[in-house]
């Protein structure tokens, strides 16, 4: 399938070019994602209270996350063809599971969003109030099944389940629909993600009303605003650390690697302990099994947590490059030699099949649904594209210094978040000024733990854009690498200015506060 | 219910789907038509503020048809998805560039703040509907006309010349298909805001557009229409499945398909009566109605006679044997059946959709209004 020109430039640009759209876009979706509930409850609290001074507030966050909203659909149109125009190997060779969820998307959630948007912007005199608080409540649940749909797509490519894989058209079919839908890595990373949301949204509605109170401006506004973020964000943080506990359980079952990478495990041990705080050595220190200049660690939590069992082997990247017999593992050698044996399969079998030697296609195409091959063979398609070991170790200091700090700052926030509620139920919040001035520096620290999240997802899984099936180097579409290099800085360059634009237009807004809010019933 | 269904009528039935879903967006890309006419409508900053909200209220719309289309078409015509995307990778980016930009600046537009000034954002806003339109029409003419690409025979795409896609805009059928979509929308605009604005100079100034945007549009349609009859087209064995060229192949589908050649005739006398009441009628303000189902119905039998009867709708004039059809193109018979129960959401969607428009849209933007809303753009 591949060339014998190096790759390598292109895929690393197809790849920057991926991550960099992908990250704009993820710095505003959490946004969305959280605060449509939040202006969906206020809204509520207006219309059973009839009190106008909560449709002020309703309309005043409505106001900032309909400047967000717009960038967040600027940034999110590019995605959904991205996997076309750079990814376009890819897009053939699942194309038949990733389309389906990316069209649902569409149609259920889309749609919902932008139909009921307009009625909760525009609606207000035109409407009942009934109606305008259930397009509200829409524009949520559209906002955040349209993350279900894009994370059931993200879910699979991390662990591929109800599919086989058809060598007359080459590519992976599905066969199960509820298995992609209801995969557990589909339901836990579609639970922290909105979750995520919601804690950045209540950090973000915590830490703009603490400014206000700060200058004494629109003081009930902020306190109402304090009280309902910070039980929400509670709630919402406890969520989040367990379905983070989840995604951590499900990614030791089924991306071993992205674990070790997280907790810079080279060597596996049975009763492995937990990093809360570390800093690594340089990369050959490491692989001779000493990752850690510094470090502080659990005892015995890391093989509990991913596995239920203190005792449990909790295997390392050299239990993976290497091999570890005694655990069952296989090395990548060995997969690399497997996953060659099923790319000759499937290349003698097109060539049979072009010879028009039938007899022998079909047993070589039978071969494809023979279990014994699927499981030792098929499974390691991915391996076969490349022979360097190294290829197959993500960045261990991206990923672990990411989730790291991405976990250290979400129990950070559930502390803020009971702090915060706690001096709003005493009635407090006015006088705690210390509190009150770290609040707003909260918010870019809550971009940065979801920021951080996106890395070790992504990066984690490296060099894997379908787990064990396609690596980045056979997903690429082949590009010169100048045409994407170009749409690199053209998107960057737009992304920033527009970026720019947006906070510019925020930070305006938010200090206008409520003044243009009609507020009358 | 859809287990029962041949693969190829799923085929079929999602071609049919996939096939709406464009001729929805050649419709509500009046958006696009309307961004292009700011500076000619309007005389002052009030009226400019009524056309772009006016259109602000519905650009989503198009928006997200634009984003189905092109999930729906990945869902179940991959192999076009991973080709066209991957091959003709300027075309799709301009297009999704003209955009980005579009999505952003009715919300920035008039805002404090805004880093860019108004006038930049309008700028945006005549891009989008300027090469949003002109490159999404030359996009769909080389479903006729074919394009320089080849698969291997792991149905991995390789395009053949340097421009990668922006070729398509060299060819003169292509270019009159897009230059009659972007007419076309302008003029679906003036009716748009005929109907929706209730002020007597944009009224008279949209007429005035409606007259002076016909005519080129008439001049570019009936040319690509009357010189697609003449054209070879990309016609496939049903057996063997190999791709010929046949003369006359696209008139010979509308006439093998009698239902299609209606619906194309209904179609355009549609749009023709919607333009002709409102230019003829002193107070007519429904053209966009009639001009709207029109231009859904003949996209719909473009769409048809490009995919329907044994045509290859995505050629490959570089190599014959490498083009699309409907048959090679989709997805599985699983997953066409799974997304087809899907598919039995859309009638609700719509519904929701036109119930919300109906609310929406019942009291006319007024001048008036442009001062009391709070939300503008």
């Amino acid at each position: 399938m591949l060339a014998s020109i190096d790759l390598t430039p292109l895929v690393d640009w197809s790849r920057a070019q991926f991550a960099l759209t992908a990250m704009y876009h993820w710095l505003f979706v959490p946004l969305t994602l959280g605060i449509t509930w939040i202006i969906a409850m206020m809204e509520t609290i207006y219309v059973k209270t009839g009190d106008p001074e909560w449709k002020k507030l309703t309309k005043f966050w409505m106001k900032l996350f309909g400047i967000n909203f717009a960038i967040g659909v600027a940034t999110g149109i590019i995605m959904e063809f991205e996997f076309g125009t750079n990814w376009s190997n890819y897009s053939w060779f699942v194309g038949d599971i990733f389309g389906a969820p990316l069209a649902i998307e569409g149609i259920m959630a889309f749609f919902m969003e932008s139909t009921f948007i307009a009625v909760m912007f525009f609606g207000w005199n035109k409407v009942s109030k009934k109606f305008h608080l259930a397009s509200s409540w829409l524009v949520a649940i559209g906002a955040n099944l349209s993350a279900l749909w894009i994370l059931v797509a993200n879910a699979w490519m991390q662990n591929p389940v109800g599919t086989s894989f058809n060598p007359e058209t080459a590519r992976n079919e599905m066969t199960n629909f509820w298995d992609v839908l209801f995969s557990p890595v589909a339901v836990n990373k579609f639970l922290h993600t909105i979750t995520s949301g919601m804690v950045l949204a209540s950090i973000f509605v915590i830490g703009v009303s603490a400014w206000f109170l700060l200058r004494k401006k629109e003081s009930r506004m902020a306190m109402r605003s304090i009280t309902v973020a910070s039980v929400f964000g509670l709630l919402a943080s406890v969520s989040l650390a367990l379905t983070g506990d989840g995604s951590a359980k499900q990614i030791a079952e089924v991306q071993p690697m992205k674990l070790s990478a997280m907790e810079g495990l080279y060597n596996g041990k049975t009763e492995a302990g937990l990093v809360a705080f570390g800093i690594l050595n340089g990369k050959e220190k490491r692989e001779a099994g000493d990752a850690f200049a510094l470090k502080i660690e659990m005892p015995k939590l890391l093989s509990w947590m991913a596995y239920g069992d203190p005792k449990h082997f909790v295997a390392g990247v050299n239990d993976f490059t290497k091999g570890n017999a005694s655990q069952g593992i296989m090395s990548i050698p060995e997969k690399v030699k497997n996953g060659k044996i099923a790319r000759q399969t499937l290349t003698d079998f097109k060539n049979a099949k072009a010879a028009g030697n039938l007899v022998r296609a079909d047993s070589l195409k039978a071969m494809f649904s023979d279990k014994a091959f699927i499981d030792g063979n098929f499974k390691y398609f991915g391996y076969s594209f490349e022979d360097d070991v190294n290829y197959y170790v993500p960045n261990v200091p991206l990923t672990f210094y990411s989730f790291h700090i991405m976990v250290i700052l979400g129990f950070g926030f559930m502390v803020f978040f009971a702090l915060f509620l706690f001096f709003s139920a005493r009635g407090e919040l006015p006088q705690r000024t210390f509190w009150l001035k770290l609040a707003p520096w909260i918010i870019p620290l809550a971009y940065v733990a979801s920021e951080a999240g996106w890395i070790v997802a992504e990066l984690g899984r490296q060099p894997w854009t379908i787990q064990d099936l396609l690596p980045t180097v056979a997903a690429v579409t082949k590009l010169d690498t100048g045409s994407v290099m170009v749409t690199f800085f053209l998107f960057a360059v737009t992304f920033t200015v527009l970026a720019i634009a947006e906070v510019n237009i925020m930070l305006k807004a938010i200090k206008n506060g409520t003044k243009n809010e009609g507020g009358t019933k | 219910m859809f287990e029962s269904l041949s693969h190829l009528v799923l085929q079929q039935y999602w071609w049919i789907i996939v096939s709406l879903l464009g001729s929805l967006l050649v419709f509500l890309m009046f958006v696009q038509g309307g961004q292009t006419l700011l500076g000619s409508i309007a005389r002052d900053q009030t009226e400019r503020s009524m056309l772009v909200n006016a259109l602000g209220r519905k650009w989503e719309f198009t928006f997200t048809t634009l984003v189905t289309f092109g999930g729906a078409f990945f869902a179940s015509f991959p192999l076009f998805y991973s080709s066209s995307f991957g091959g003709a990778y300027w075309v799709w980016t301009l297009i999704l560039f003209a955009f980005i930009i579009q999505a952003v600046s009715y919300e920035f537009r008039t805002k404090a703040g805004n880093f860019l000034g108004q006038k930049t954002y309008e700028a945006f806003l005549f891009v989008n509907g300027l090469l949003g339109t002109i490159l999404i029409g030359t996009a769909v003419g080389t479903f006729f006309t074919g394009s320089s690409f080849s698969l291997n025979n792991m149905n991995q795409v390789s395009w053949e010349g340097p421009a990668r896609g922006l070729e398509a805009a060299l060819n003169v059928q292509n270019l009159a298909l897009g230059l009659a979509v972007f007419f076309l929308a302008r003029v679906l605009a003036t009716l748009y805001f005929i109907n929706t604005i209730d002020d007597a100079n944009i009224f008279a100034r949209s007429k005035k557009q409606l007259l002076i945007n016909s005519v080129p549009f008439l001049v570019f349609f009936l040319f690509f229409l009357i010189r697609l009859m003449f054209l070879n087209g990309f016609a496939y064995n049903p057996d063997t499945k190999l791709v010929v060229l046949e003369k006359f192949k696209y008139l010979h589908n509308f006439l093998e398909m009698p239902l299609v050649l209606v619906m194309l005739l209904i179609g355009v006398v549609g749009v023709l009566y919607g333009i002709g009441s409102s230019l003829l009628k002193s107070r007519y303000t429904s053209g966009i109605w009639f001009a709207g189902a029109g231009t859904v119905l003949t996209v719909l039998s473009l769409f048809l006679i490009a995919g329907f009867n044994h045509t290859a709708f995505y050629p490959s004039s570089f190599d014959l044997q490498s083009s699309l059809t409907i048959e090679n193109a989709s997805s599985s018979k699983f997953t066409l059946t799974a997304m087809s129960y899907v598919s039995l959401m859309v009638p609700f969607v719509l519904a929701y959709i036109w119930y919300a428009w109906w609310l929406m849209n019942k009291k006319k933007i007024t001048r008036e209004e442009m001062t009391t809303e709070e939300h503008l753009y």
